[in-house]
């Protein structure tokens, strides 16, 4: 035990030691299989089907990725479907970052009868698997004449069980009694010492939140895909319909699918940091 | 704002711990503001999960006693009419087997991936946040394009998974009709997606490990692996139980894959003999394709009974499991 100094122990117990080539092997092989079906699918993208009748296919991408395109937007109504992901994807975002975070602000700190049993039946709720409501969902639906419009896919999303939960731990870590006291006493209203007082300090868990949100309701299918049509569908539902030919033409449908991805790829390079950053955090709080 | 002598009361706000709260009646009567905002601010959540979560799940279970169809619209009351024609369905205990393996085939090995994969990423790594962000690139793309994505590389005739086995000189695989192999493909899909945001949970829990605990194992003349087994294990359990309850909850309810991994696109057999159909899969064929809603009722909420119980058994597996090799076990 002599033999080994202090710094050496804290180091290895650590796993600080420098990592080794093998490390650095497996994560590019990991890397390699994370990226390759992307790759795969502009490759198929950028030729004609015909490539994959091929005995060894070519690793190179091709020129007809923009012809591919075009047929995309002539095959299914894609601009649409664009509209309507960013207006669907950007309302519940709005909304639930809006919600939560005033949620998250009374659990956390605020103080009022009940508090404690009903933060926990929402801690309770994140269990519910919700999505298995969707039967009468939809008759309300169309009950009130929503099948088919936005504000179906809209309004059950307005606000979520984790969202509230993430951003009342984050609030209470956080925002220190003594400032929204401060702000009391110089006589703000209680929505003024949100807007004033919480909201700026957990901007960081509520940029999180809604980068999350955007995404889980950009790629969402299951009620799409049962409460619209394919006249006005988002962006999945009409990747589905790509797919959905007798005969599917893998070129067209996997340009279509290059061009859904493309710009939640973009996002993700750009805010890929923070998007990691927030799941870690969730990860230890949680 | 001249002298301030006295503190202001902590007007609704939860004191700071050490100071008791001092609430008067009249401070209460003077600010309605501090009493009814924290409802206003809760109720949205409140509201929204009544309406669109809570209540259509308690209709399913009132709507599963009735047989209802398009030339039934109002249904015909038939108590467990529904659960029992369920418990002779072939097609549902079909589904039911199909969604465990697939449940299995992809929580199992994603999960012992996962925490490889953060054991990985736990060392000294050159620019240690690209190598996360890498990982967790799968996760971003939606479930339809890793659908229809992995649906090609999966063909048949022409799947570049099919041309590497013959390349390798094995024999191609019929990935759609083979049920097992379907469900094979499947699970990939599922792995390819999940595992790297699980292996981020996971390294984070492993960097929450206190380095004291580490050291003192290593001054004992643990070994690294020992280390692993007895140290980082037993301390990464609720971190596990936590992926797996969450893998547990959305890995039942799987859906969109199968859906498009189907060789005849749109169809929601789930291949041509349901080999590959899950339980919401069916629950969604009966339910929009055949519009059988007290029948498609019966069977979300048996699906939602089968996820609680899976997931309290998961709960007490997962307990059991992380526990081995710690003797203080408390």
């Amino acid at each position: 035990m002599t033999a080994i100094s202090m710094r050496t122990i804290r180091r290895r117990a650590t796993g600080d030691k420098r990592a080794s080539f093998w490390v650095y092997g497996l994560l590019i092989a990991f890397l390699i299989g994370s990226v390759f079906p992307f790759f795969w699918s502009f490759l198929v993208a950028s030729r004609d089907s015909s490539m994959l009748t091929e005995r060894v296919p070519p690793l190179l991408p091709g020129g007809n990725f923009l012809s591919n395109a075009v047929r995309v937007f002539d095959s299914v109504p894609f601009w649409r479907a664009l509209g309507n992901s960013i207006v669907v994807s950007g309302a519940v975002t709005l909304t639930t970052v809006l919600f939560s975070t005033l949620a998250g602000f009374a659990f956390a700190k605020l103080r009022f009868r009940g508090r404690n049993g009903l933060f926990l039946f929402v801690v309770a709720t994140l269990a519910v698997p919700t999505q298995l409501g969707i039967i009468p969902l939809y008759m309300a639906m169309a009950e009130f004449g929503w099948a088919g419009e936005l504000q179906a896919v809209i309004v059950p999303n307005l606000v979520t069980a984790i969202g509230v939960f993430w951003m009342r731990q984050y609030t209470a870590q956080v925002v220190p009694y003594e400032l929204i006291e401060a702000a009391r006493v110089d006589g703000c209203s209680m929505i003024r010492v949100y807007w004033h007082v919480v909201l700026p300090a957990v901007r960081p868990a509520a940029a999180f939140l809604g980068m999350f949100t955007f995404m889980t309701s950009w790629n969402d299918f299951l009620w799409p895909l049962v409460v619209l049509n394919a006249e006005n569908p988002t962006v999945q539902i009409a990747l589905e319909r790509l797919q959905s030919g007798y005969y599917i033409d893998y070129s067209l449908v996997l340009a279509g699918t290059t061009l859904a991805t493309i710009p939640i790829l973009i996002v993700f390079v750009v805010l890929g940091r923070q998007i990691v950053a927030g799941i870690m955090q969730g990860a230890v709080k949680g | 704002m001249t002298t301030v002598t006295r503190r202001a009361p902590h007007q609704g706000v939860a004191p700071a711990p050490p100071r008791p709260p001092k609430l008067t009646w009249r401070q209460r009567l003077s600010n309605m503001d501090v009493k009814w905002s924290p409802y206003v601010y809760i109720a949205p959540f409140f509201v929204v999960f009544g309406v669109v979560g809570l209540f259509p799940l308690l209709y399913t279970s009132y709507l599963s006693l009735f047989d209802r169809d398009l030339l039934d619209l109002d249904g015909t009351y038939i108590g467990l009419g529904n659960y029992t024609e369920l418990l002779r369905d072939s097609q549902f205990w079909n589904a039911l087997v199909n969604t465990l393996s697939i449940f299995v085939l992809s929580t199992g090995p994603q999960i012992v991936v996962a925490v490889g994969l953060a054991a990985l990423l736990n060392t000294r790594l050159r620019a240690p946040t690209g190598w996360r962000v890498g990982v967790l690139l799968p996760y971003v793309v939606s479930l339809v394009a890793v659908g229809i994505i992995f649906a090609n590389l999966f063909g048949p005739n022409y799947g570049l998974v099919n041309g590497i086995l013959e390349l390798l000189g094995f024999d191609r695989v019929d990935w759609q009709s083979n049920r097992f192999f379907s469900h094979l493909a499947i699970a990939t899909m599922v792995n390819w997606r999940w595992t790297g945001y699980n292996a981020l949970i996971v390294l984070a829990a492993m960097k929450a490990i206190p380095k004291e605990i580490h050291e003192a194992a290593l001054i004992d003349g643990a070994s690294a692996v020992r280390r692993f087994f007895s140290v980082t294990l037993p301390l990464l359990r609720p971190t596990l139980i936590f992926v797996v309850i969450t893998s547990t909850i959305g890995g039942l309810q799987i859906f969109t894959e199968p859906k498009l991994f189907d060789a005849m696109p749109g169809s929601n057999n789930g291949g041509s003999s349901n080999q590959f159909q899950t339980i919401t899969l069916y629950m969604y064929q009966t339910g929009f394709e055949t519009q059988r809603l007290g029948y498609a009722s019966a069977v979300a909420w048996v699906l939602f009974l089968l996820i609680i119980v899976i997931a309290v058994i998961n709960f007490l597996l997962t307990r059991r499991l992380a526990s081995t090799g710690v003797e203080d076990d408390r």
